[in-house]
């Protein structure tokens, strides 16, 4: 499988599932490779792999894909200790991955479980740009019969609020959509603000859409709660330590990063928020303080 | 004479156990690794103190008087026959006073945060005579937050009453006390490997005394020459947490299996044990450290250390030497001026340093885009004990929104907890703070001004709120997260 069939089918799989996260997508793309997979060796293999989920990184720069690729990596390459035989090792880990998959597969559910209980009924939530995993669990909370609205905000540069609204109109969930700017305005009216994340990193802070810095800086100021809602493939073995801390690569969209050569012109598309202003995240390992994320971590990657 | 040995020992155990139930106990306990921490931190293990209070209040109090009398009388006429390792044993554990092991009791201090204790100082005074180690004593007024601690001077060495040669405690750990006493070996991690190479001569030197097993014997030893590095030189603060750990790691933890092996390769077993343990937790962890902060130095950075840390100092010129651009900024306090080595070896590696006493850090802070710090010991709730100043500079780094790194091994972790820089740390030679300026020496006569007190402290704890990133050879971690590498430590070993 070369370079053009790994991306091609990545684009496959976002386009029939258009509700799947990018970094389920690249999963299951890792796994059609193994499958493919003509190597003689674990080691190949597992050097082809890490080729194929940086084809992938460049065709898709979110933090969660290479995220997800890394997890994939090691949760099948723990088999590649046990089998002598290459085939037999190639079995093991195709069907390890799928259970992954499944495994990934069921964590939207169960952060949605967790969370919607803490939106009381009446509440008014406000929730920034377009998460899928926000809006399952909006979607939990309606189905248990909740009356809530919700402020969305535009989240420009691609408008990705709209799209959120109209998700929420289908469910008969109120909606307004607010400017980026006017957050501070719309605060003192909302009971607690929910975000998605595009990457958990070591310090218990999150990598997500442009404004959601300012957002968590205004809950704080305001004392309301900001919760943060991901799946645990999202956590990423990253430390920033401030905004410019960020590696470029993950800032800008990946055909920007080919394209143009003088990125202090480009805008960045993501930002990063600190953990002290994170009241809590909900995962599918549970409910998480941000200091237990790094536990949480060592867990997995240690 | 193996048949010999083992009768001589079977008799020597009666003897004890017919005569001392309480000591037997303890020397029993004692001789199993895991209690032997007991005596030295401050959380005593419940089960030392459960096997003392097993017997009823009564009967305790008739027999204690009674085993006293003995062992007073057993004193006289071992000190004329010079104290044998076999006594000292038991007795070399610095203990409370007995009459505080009442039941339900389970904390006990230590004596060296007890010195405004006089019961204790007499205790203390009179195992130190026993075991013909001189006692120092205290010098100057002792501020009243800071006095259960020692404060010593450093113009009156502990080896000027020392009588040569001592019998009793082995040159290495005589000169590796005077070292740590004038200020000639500073520094954690250089104090730390110090200590684990006098202890390797102690180990060349040892020969098992006939009637004796090597690793009970040499345990005891050891014991007894780590305990009276504390009144044989300053006490150092760090020792109880790091040191400490290092020495039980190393030492303690290597004797049983090097000795269950062949007796004749037992030491050499232990010497390269010790060696491994350097190089592993020492040398290499600074290199790996090194290796993941370079991620953090980016081109143009401005980074501000304080003091001298041999890690931070490693750190700086090894991003040099990966062609980083960034300049540095230096920041001293008195008494110690250890900046000055910091300056001296960055400067000599190239680097543009600028140099600032610690009352200026505020007026420098706004240029600083990273602060690096070094540290003595990151204890389990996550606060970090460095040198005194320390806590200032993450507070100022704080309130300007300037990230705080701390880079330290993972040896230095312990499970210590402390919330303040009061209940635990070392008061250094409070003259250090006199000063001639301009030919005047304002405080020469302090002693004589009877409500003047000069306080010299060498720790301070940093909370982990102002620390941003904790960088340790197993990768970056927040601050709160120094127990759970714990446990994991403890789970691999």
């Amino acid at each position: 499988m070369n370079e053009e069939e790994l991306v091609e089918y990545f684009r496959a799989q976002m386009r029939t599932d258009p509700d799947m996260a990018s970094a389920v997508a690249a999963i299951r793309t890792l796994l059609e490779f193994l499958r493919r997979d003509t190597g003689e060796t674990i080691l190949g293999l597992r050097e082809s792999l890490t080729w194929a989920t940086d084809c992938l990184k460049g065709e898709d720069s979110s933090v969660a894909v290479s995220s997800g690729g890394e997890l994939f990596l090691r949760f099948i390459s723990l088999t590649s200790l046990e089998h002598q035989d290459l085939s037999r090792c190639k079995k093991v880990m195709e069907e390890r991955g799928e259970l992954f998959l499944e495994k990934i597969s069921m964590s939207r559910n169960k952060v949605a479980k967790l969370c919607h209980t803490f939106i009381k009924d009446g509440a008014k939530i406000l929730t920034h740009s377009f998460s899928r995993v926000v809006l399952r669990v909006l979607e939990k909370a309606a189905m248990e019969k909740k009356r809530f609205s919700v402020y969305v905000t535009e989240s420009q540069p691609d408008a990705a609020g709209q799209q959120m609204a109209a998700e929420l109109a289908k469910l008969h969930v109120p909606v307004t959509v607010v400017l980026d700017a006017a957050v501070g305005y719309v605060l003192e009216k909302v009971d607690l603000v929910i975000v998605g994340a595009e990457g958990v990193v070591e310090s218990g802070g999150i990598i997500n859409k442009i404004g959601t810095y300012q957002m968590a800086l205004c809950s704080k100021a305001h004392n309301k709660p900001f919760y943060v809602v991901a799946e645990s493939f999202k956590f990423v073995r990253l430390y920033p330590l401030n905004q410019q801390d960020v590696p470029d690569k993950f800032k800008y969209k990946a055909d920007t990063l080919k394209k143009r050569q003088n990125l202090s012109e480009e805008h960045p598309v993501i930002d990063y928020t600190p953990p002290s202003l994170i009241t809590l995240l909900f995962t599918d390992l549970g409910v998480l303080t941000p200091s237990a994320v790094s536990d949480e971590l060592i867990k997995l990657y240690l | 004479s193996k048949e010999e040995k083992q009768r001589l020992r079977k008799e020597k155990k009666q003897q004890k156990k017919s005569k001392e139930k309480k000591d037997d106990k303890e020397s029993h306990v004692s001789s199993a690794p895991p209690a032997v921490p007991a005596p030295v931190s401050n959380s005593v293990p419940a089960s030392e103190v459960a096997v003392a209070t097993e017997k009823p209040t009564k009967s305790k109090a008739e027999l204690k008087a009674e085993r006293r009398a003995r062992q007073e009388a057993e004193r006289a006429t071992k000190q004329t026959k010079k104290g044998e390792p076999g006594q000292q044993g038991a007795t070399g554990k610095p203990k409370a006073p007995p009459s505080e092991l009442q039941p339900g009791m389970v904390k006990r201090l230590s004596e060296h945060v007890q010195v405004d204790d006089p019961d204790v100082l007499k205790k203390l005074a009179k195992k130190l005579e026993r075991q013909q180690i001189p006692l120092r004593s205290d010098y100057g007024y002792k501020v009243s937050l800071f006095s259960h601690l020692h404060q010593y001077s450093r113009k009156a060495p502990p080896t000027q009453q020392l009588s040569i040669p001592s019998t009793v405690i082995h040159p290495a750990i005589v000169r590796l006390g005077l070292q740590y006493s004038q200020g000639i070996v500073a520094g954690s991690n250089a104090r730390s490997v110090a200590l684990l190479h006098a202890f390797k001569q102690v180990i060349r030197d040892y020969t098992t005394p006939p009637n004796e097993e090597l690793s009970r014997d040499l345990i005891k030893k050891c014991l007894f020459y780590y305990m009276n590095l504390f009144p044989l030189k300053k006490f150092v603060f760090f020792l109880i947490n790091v040191t400490y750990r290092v020495f039980f790691n190393t030492i303690i933890f290597l004797i049983f299996p090097a000795s269950a092996k062949k007796k004749r390769f037992a030491k050499s077993k232990l010497l390269t044990s010790i060696e491994w343990y350097i190089k592993e937790k020492i040398i290499l962890a600074a290199t790996a450290i090194a290796h993941s902060s370079i991620e953090k130095i980016s081109d143009g950075d401005v980074i501000l250390v304080y003091g001298c840390s041999s890690l931070v100092n490693n750190i700086l010129c090894e991003a040099y030497d990966k062609q980083r651009k960034f300049r540095v900024i230096v920041v001293d306090s008195r008494p110690r001026l250890e900046g000055r080595e910091a300056l001296r070896r960055l400067v000599q590696k190239g680097i543009s340093c600028t140099y600032v006493l610690i009352s200026a850090v505020s007026y420098i802070l706004p240029e600083v885009s990273k602060v690096f710090l070094g540290a003595h010991a990151l204890l389990a709730n996550g606060y970090v004990m460095s040198r005194v100043g320390t806590s200032q500079i993450a507070l100022v780094a704080k309130a300007f929104n300037v990230p705080v790194l701390v880079c330290c091994e993972t040896y230095k972790f312990c499970e210590r907890v402390q919330t303040d820089s009061f209940v635990s740390n070392e008061l250094d030679d409070p003259d250090d703070l006199i000063v001639t300026r301009k030919g005047k020496t304002q405080l020469a006569g302090w002693q004589q001004v009877a409500s003047l007190g000069l306080l010299n402290l060498v720790y301070d704890v940093t909370p982990p709120d102002f620390v941003d990133l904790v960088i340790t050879d197993l990768g970056m971690i927040p601050c709160t997260s120094v127990p759970v590498v714990l446990r994991v430590k403890n789970v691999d070993q």
